[in-house]
């Protein structure tokens, strides 16, 4: 910061101050030390997580995440603040050390911040103090008066939390006032003594303050060392303050955003490090107390920066489930603060589930991963809430209505019960086989391609539809598929979701032999979640693509076309599912098969693509009684609505059902209608003959 | 052909159905029978009970016992064991009582022992022969019960005629008496009566009753739109309340309330029997079921085979066309 | 308190179809699915409560053969302490009361505090536990709904008609029969289920236990089934075959002729 040698007037406090000034920085950094050590303490302690991979990758995503704050415009205004904010404290940081250590050394300058590169930053850096004292001002306005509602706190979770973020935002715009005052007096002791004056940048707050200093020299020196205190005092403060709340993120983000997770859609194993079949040896299945997390999913908890964007987003949140993510962060937080603290010894283990979490909350989730697509630490939800999952299943604490479709899928294979020998009669309606013939790869017949259906669209009958237009439009563009009948079970995808490691396992390795046996060179889907499954959590099968990139490629290829819609009141908004959107980021490819049926007019919902909104969850989560206020599908249709729109088009057998449900239960029959993206192509695609469209127009009665 | 006893239980000095019902049975396994009814009990209230019955049965028993004040299985047991002749073929209703009575007694009168019992074939020689159903009702099964050493028979409430059929005037016959002491090992304390819900099924003559069919707690809200239409409420199986999605004096059957309404619309319902128990006075049961094989439709007047889900609000819809065309 | 628990393993009539086979003498069972029966369950997990609440342990016995051991194993990992097969040959064809005094053999060979049955099983005949208690002369209660340990006697609730429940003190050792829903058992997994896979479970003979085999089995049967059929319907519902309007049309018109509509 200051350049030049100070010819120590007779009365600069700063210099005779030094032992003073050099014993703050020894407490304060010691202190530092000692706390973050004390935070540590836990992580030490905790499961492992293997990280460590990838070093560029990791890096080129700090660079993304956290140099340029790519989550964060998601909020233009609040994103807008933080990007100042935090570039601003980035400009500050050699600025910052400079001065603390002129305490100690006057003469000091920053390595390769002197002459013009060092005046040009000290000009630079006085903007930056002053668009951080204006950001903290604003953001305590917003914090006070108009009060964003993400930041509220529910009684239930316990005081609110504005006071602490005011305080915080206070004691930063002090350190800024205290930089630029001690700046500014420096520049005036300076002009005072004859010396060389550093110039402060026009219309900084430095340079304000400036103006506000009276001319003496004796004024002038108590002011700067006034200024130098308060400065280093609020410095150490802050920084030793920070570990004790959402603030501490300033220190972990780095590292939460570097070890983030790399893979999307999956779930972590069990346990890092123990294979999938020495399983049975580990004595206690998944997390029941607090140290049964990783170390990383307790970095993620200090990281949390309580910004509330994640519950803001969460669909569970809003249809008034007992769960907000936020909470679920904050709280664990909480635990580790009062059974890690500082001072004082590790105490009082608890099991989480009962004294941090209840039960209903945890099982609310439907892992549709909109907390995770917003969160700007790259805080993990799915894996910490299906690892309580995995916790709860193993001390048998289970919802009765889950019991019967586990056990269900233990005996037949699927969550209704159903016999296996049944699972494909969706193809062998008289009606459906002469449009049709649906090859059964029972070892006497092969093909390329399996059509994987997956249980519900096997035995639902609403969703035998879509496997039937699936069916056919895999035959008129020719493709040689066949599925795998009764030797097919559950893809397990949700099982596995719900903390059931071990049947998922069962059914994953009755799956890829069933694959495997049947020499199929791809894989085909209409279900996302059995895509997400065979993409993700399978391994050894061959690549998988879901139904909307099928038909997408053959219309850009020009092998598909369609008819036009002819009611000219449809109006159709695209609902993105969670496992073909957000987890799998397939937006485009539906919207674009959407697109190219002529005359069809399509709207987006406020909520599209990595923003969407959870029809209410699919696999086991349809057989879940959640206490909520309100069902999300009914949320959802409503937002339809609003767009302006009177069908749904949908891509995932399970947001069928649920939107299908939330139009009756909204009362919106007659004026909302929903239809899968295959059915409808179904529908309007260009037959050979035109008997066989008008015969295939209704959907409803395909194939019986 | 053993000698054939009805136990008859009664409360505040008024029998049930079952007093007729047992005597049909009694009367299908030999025609030319003249079964006894055994009633125990104590004071006034036995007594009228005993004289209610006197048009149906020819002899009576009459067992009067402080300790039996309260029908307490255990004790009633005893007591029946005393004063029973052994090789004889007593019947029982199979409810809640005769499930605790029945099994037990029969090993006291070392006879045999058969519950549930739905129709009685007649007599082969030493062997009665009979039929129950298995898997929830959804196969029956002929049985032959060896009577040599007599036999307890359960019968399933409801499976014979309730319409008294004799009019005579029969003997009532103390038996106090040969009782002798009476202990058990079990002693009743006192009974809970379920909570009063809002509304009381039992005076309603309009039911829309659901079951397992509803599949979720939200979609009962399609039931009450059309009970509403209706100008009726909604009662229910045991499976909905085991579920906690309607409170237990909504439920109908042999464990919930006996409701005698004019219409009963079963959606939903697969028609077990510890449900239809529940359903007296021979109402018109028009049955809405996805399975064309719920045995609700052996029992129901009209049969629909269509899903709830979708019939409900069909129905409601023009439940209240009508009434505005009415309104008109 | 020693607690032992009868189980049975039976065809899971949610999970399947029930056919007659060609000679109408049983079910098909080819393709059923087998598990504990349901109040058996409930009857286990209530065992294990009251375990878990005052000490003792818990033992598990079924009457049959091999292919009734999973259900042995899965109360097994469950929780129970202990699991016995009573197996013979002289023990098949049983009726309900021979059965009983299988049990009554494994009872008296230990020193059980409280015998607990499910309620009924697939069969419905609800027998079993009181046959078994007068075998035994023990007190029984039936259709049992909820246990409290009191004094080193028992406070049980019945379900009895109207919803209505009848408590009763009840001494011990005795018998109950339980109803499902006395509790919300717990989840057994694919996990627990590999867990108990190698554990021994003894199993014992008519001679094991102290029963005579000409006292059951087949021969001494005294209630036997002689065949299967579907009841040809007397009155059967009229079915209504038109389209949905058409049938909720004809319902309403139904309903107002029976005098349903006010």
């Amino acid at each position: 910061m200051v350049s030049s040698s100070l010819t120590p007037p007779t009365h600069d406090w700063l210099i005779i101050s030094r032992s003073l000034l050099l014993s703050i920085h020894l407490l304060g950094i010691s202190c530092f030390a000692y706390i973050v050590a004390r935070r540590l303490a836990p992580l030490v302690r905790a499961e492992r997580d293997l990280r460590f991979d990838r070093p560029l990758i990791r890096a080129g995503r700090v660079f993304k995440f956290w140099l340029g704050q790519w989550r964060h415009p998601r909020y233009k205004f609040a994103g807008t603040l933080h990007i100042l904010i935090f570039a601003g404290f980035i400009l500050l940081v050699a600025r910052a050390f400079s001065t603390l250590i002129i305490g100690v050394n006057a003469n000091f300058v920053m390595p390769g911040l002197s002459g013009l590169v060092g005046r040009f930053y000290n000009l630079a850096t006085d903007y930056a103090a002053t668009a951080v004292f204006l950001c903290m001002v604003i953001a305590a306005v917003r914090r006070l008066v108009y009060k964003p509602e993400r930041y509220a706190v529910p009684a239930k979770y316990g005081k609110s939390h504005t006071a602490d973020a005011v305080f915080l935002l206070a004691l930063i715009a002090v350190l800024m006032v205290a930089d630029s005052l001690f700046a500014a007096s420096t520049a005036a002791s300076h002009r005072l003594q004859g010396q060389p004056v550093e110039t402060l940048a026009f219309l900084s707050l430095p340079w304000i303050l400036q103006g506000s200093l009276r001319p003496s020299l004796g004024t002038v020196a108590d002011v700067r060392f006034a200024a130098y205190l308060v400065h280093e005092l609020a410095f150490y403060f802050l920084l030793c303050y920070r570990p004790f709340g959402i603030q501490f993120h300033v220190e972990t983000s780095l590292f939460s955003i570097y070890f983030a997770k790399l893979e999307r859609g999956t779930v972590k194993p069990v346990r890092w490090a123990v294979s999938d079949e020495r399983l049975d040896q580990v004595k206690s299945l998944g997390v029941k107390k607090f140290e049964d997390f990783t170390w990383k999913h307790m970095l993620d908890f200090y990281s949390c920066a309580d910004c509330g964007r994640c519950s803001d987003n969460c669909p569970a949140n809003a249809a008034g489930r007992p769960l907000a993510p936020r909470f679920l962060t904050i709280k664990a937080r909480d635990y580790a603060f009062q059974h890690y603290p500082v001072f004082g010894k590790a105490n009082n283990s608890k099991p989480l589930i009962g004294n941090v979490y209840s039960e209903n909350e945890i099982w609310s989730c439907t892992t549709c991963a909109a907390c995770e697509e917003e969160c700007p630490l790259l805080v993990e939800y799915i894996d910490k809430i299906v690892d309580l999952r995995r916790g709860m299943v193993d001390d048998g604490n289970v919802p009765q209505s889950l019991q019967r479709p586990l056990k269900a899928l233990e005996s037949r294979g699927n969550p209704y019960g159903k016999m296996e020998k049944k699972r494909a009669d969706w193809t062998k309606s008289p009606e459906f086989q002469q449009t049709c013939d649906v090859k059964i790869l029972d070892g006497k017949r092969d093909a390329d391609t399996l059509y994987f259906v997956d249980s519900i669209t096997s035995y639902d009958e609403r969703m035998q539809s879509i496997g039937r237009s699936t069916a056919r439009i895999l035959s008129r563009i020719g493709e040689n598929f066949g599925i795998l009948g009764a030797g097919e079970k559950d893809s397990g995808h949700d099982v596995r979701r719900f903390g059931e490691e071990m049947l998922f396992l069962a059914l994953r390795d009755h799956n890829s032999d069933a694959v495997k046996a049947s020499e199929v060179k791809r894989i085909v889907t209409a279900d996302p979640h059995a895509y997400n499954a065979l993409k993700h959590d399978y391994k050894n099968v061959p690549p998988v693509e879901h139904m909307s990139q099928v038909i997408a490629r053959e219309v850009k290829a020009g092998k598909i076309q369609f008819h036009p819609i002819e009611d000219e009141n449809k109006v159709f908004a695209y609902h993105d599912p969670c496992y073909l959107g957000r987890h799998n980021q397939v937006y485009d490819e539906p919207r674009s098969v959407l697109d190219a049926i002529p005359g069809l007019k399509r709207v987006e919902m406020k909520r599209s693509r990595d923003r969407s909104f959870c029809c209410g969850g699919g696999g086991l989560m349809l057989f879940y009684e959640p206490q909520e206020e309100q069902r999300m599908g009914v949320l959802r249709v409503r937002m339809a609505a609003e767009a302006g729109a009177n069908v749904i088009v949908t891509a995932c057998p399970f947001c069928m059902a649920n939107i299908e449900d939330a139009i009756k239960v909204a009362g919106m029959e007659g004026k909302m209608s929903v239809i899968d993206l295959t059915e409808l192509a179904d529908q309007q695609i260009v037959q050979q003959s035109l008997r066989e469209t008008q015969r295939l127009r209704e959907p409803a009665t395909c194939g019986g | 052909m053993p000698h054939i006893f009805v136990y008859l239980r009664h409360r505040s000095g008024v029998v049930d159905d079952s007093a007729a019902e047992l005597y049909d049975a009694a009367k299908t396994i030999d025609a030319s029978a003249s079964p006894t009814a055994v009633l125990t009990g104590y004071g006034e209230d036995l007594d009228a009970a005993c004289s209610s019955v006197r048009s149906l049965y020819t002899e009576i028993w009459k067992v009067g016992d402080q300790v039996l004040a309260y029908p307490n299985a255990e004790l009633v047991r005893q007591a029946l064991a005393a004063v029973l002749p052994r090789n004889s073929i007593l019947l029982l209703p199979h409810d809640h009582f005769g499930i605790d009575l029945g099994p037990g007694l029969s090993i006291k009168l070392n006879s045999s022992f058969v519950s549930d019992v739905l129709a009685i074939d007649g007599v082969e020689g030493n062997f009665l022969k009979l039929a129950r159903q298995e898997f929830g009702g959804q196969v029956s099964v002929q049985v032959r019960c060896d009577i040599s050493t007599g036999a307890v028979i359960n019968i399933r409430p409801g499976a014979f005629k309730a319409e008294p059929t004799a009019s005579i005037s029969g003997v009532i016959v103390d038996k106090s008496s040969q009782v002798g002491i009476l202990s058990a090992r079990r002693r009743y304390i006192q009974t809970i009566v379920a909570e009063a819900g809002d509304v009381d099924i039992t005076k309603h003559s309009v039911l829309v009753s659901i079951g397992r069919g509803i599949q979720e707690k939200d979609n009962i809200a399609l039931a009450e739109e059309l009970a509403d239409a209706l100008g009726a409420v909604v009662s229910c199986s045991r499976p909905v309340v085991d579920a906690k999605w309607m409170g237990k004096s909504r439920q109908v059957g042999s464990s919930g309330k006996t409701v005698k309404p004019r219409v009963y619309l079963a959606c939903g319902v697969s028609g077990a029997f510890q449900h239809l128990a529940g359903l007296k006075g021979n109402p018109f049961i028009i049955a809405v079921n996805k399975n064309p094989k719920a045995p609700i439709f052996q029992v129901a007047d009209v049969g629909i085979v269509d899903d709830i889900l979708e019939f409900l609000p069909e129905l409601t819809n023009q439940v209240r066309e009508s009434r505005s065309v009415a309104a008109k | 308190m020693d607690i032992l628990v009868c189980v049975r393993r039976v065809p899971d009539t949610s999970e399947n179809e029930i056919e007659l086979n060609a000679e109408g003498n049983d079910i098909v069972r080819d393709e059923l699915v087998y598990s504990v029966n349901e109040p058996d369950n409930y009857a286990v997990e209530e065992a294990l409560q009251i375990r878990d609440r005052v000490g003792g342990t818990v033992t598990v016995v079924t009457v049959g053969g091999e292919e009734d051991e999973e259900v042995l194993r899965r109360e097994l990992a469950m929780g129970a302490n202990h699991a016995v097969l009573l197996s013979d040959d002289a023990f098949n064809g049983c009726d309900g009361q021979g059965v009983a005094s299988i049990l009554k053999g494994i009872v008296q060979k230990g020193n059980y505090d409280l015998i607990l049955t499910g309620v009924q099983a697939d069969d419905g005949a609800a027998q079993v536990g009181g046959l078994l208690a007068a075998m035994l002369d023990y007190p029984f209660a039936s259709l049992v709904n909820s246990i409290s340990v009191e004094n080193g006697r028992l406070r049980v609730s019945r379900e009895i008609e109207g919803g209505n429940r009848e408590i009763n003190e009840i001494e011990l050792p005795c018998v109950l029969s339980i109803q499902t829903g006395i509790n919300e058992p717990r989840y057994v997994g694919m996990r627990g289920i590999r867990q108990v896979a190698s554990v021994l479970v003894p199993t014992l003979g008519a001679a094991d236990v102290g029963v005579d085999p000409a006292t059951v089995g087949q021969k001494a049967a005294k209630v036997k089934r002689t065949h299967y059929f579907i009841p040809t319907r007397g009155k059967a519902a009229e079915m209504l075959v038109g389209s949905r309007k058409e049938n909720a049309e004809k319902v309403l018109e139904l309903v107002a002729e029976k005098g349903g509509l006010k």
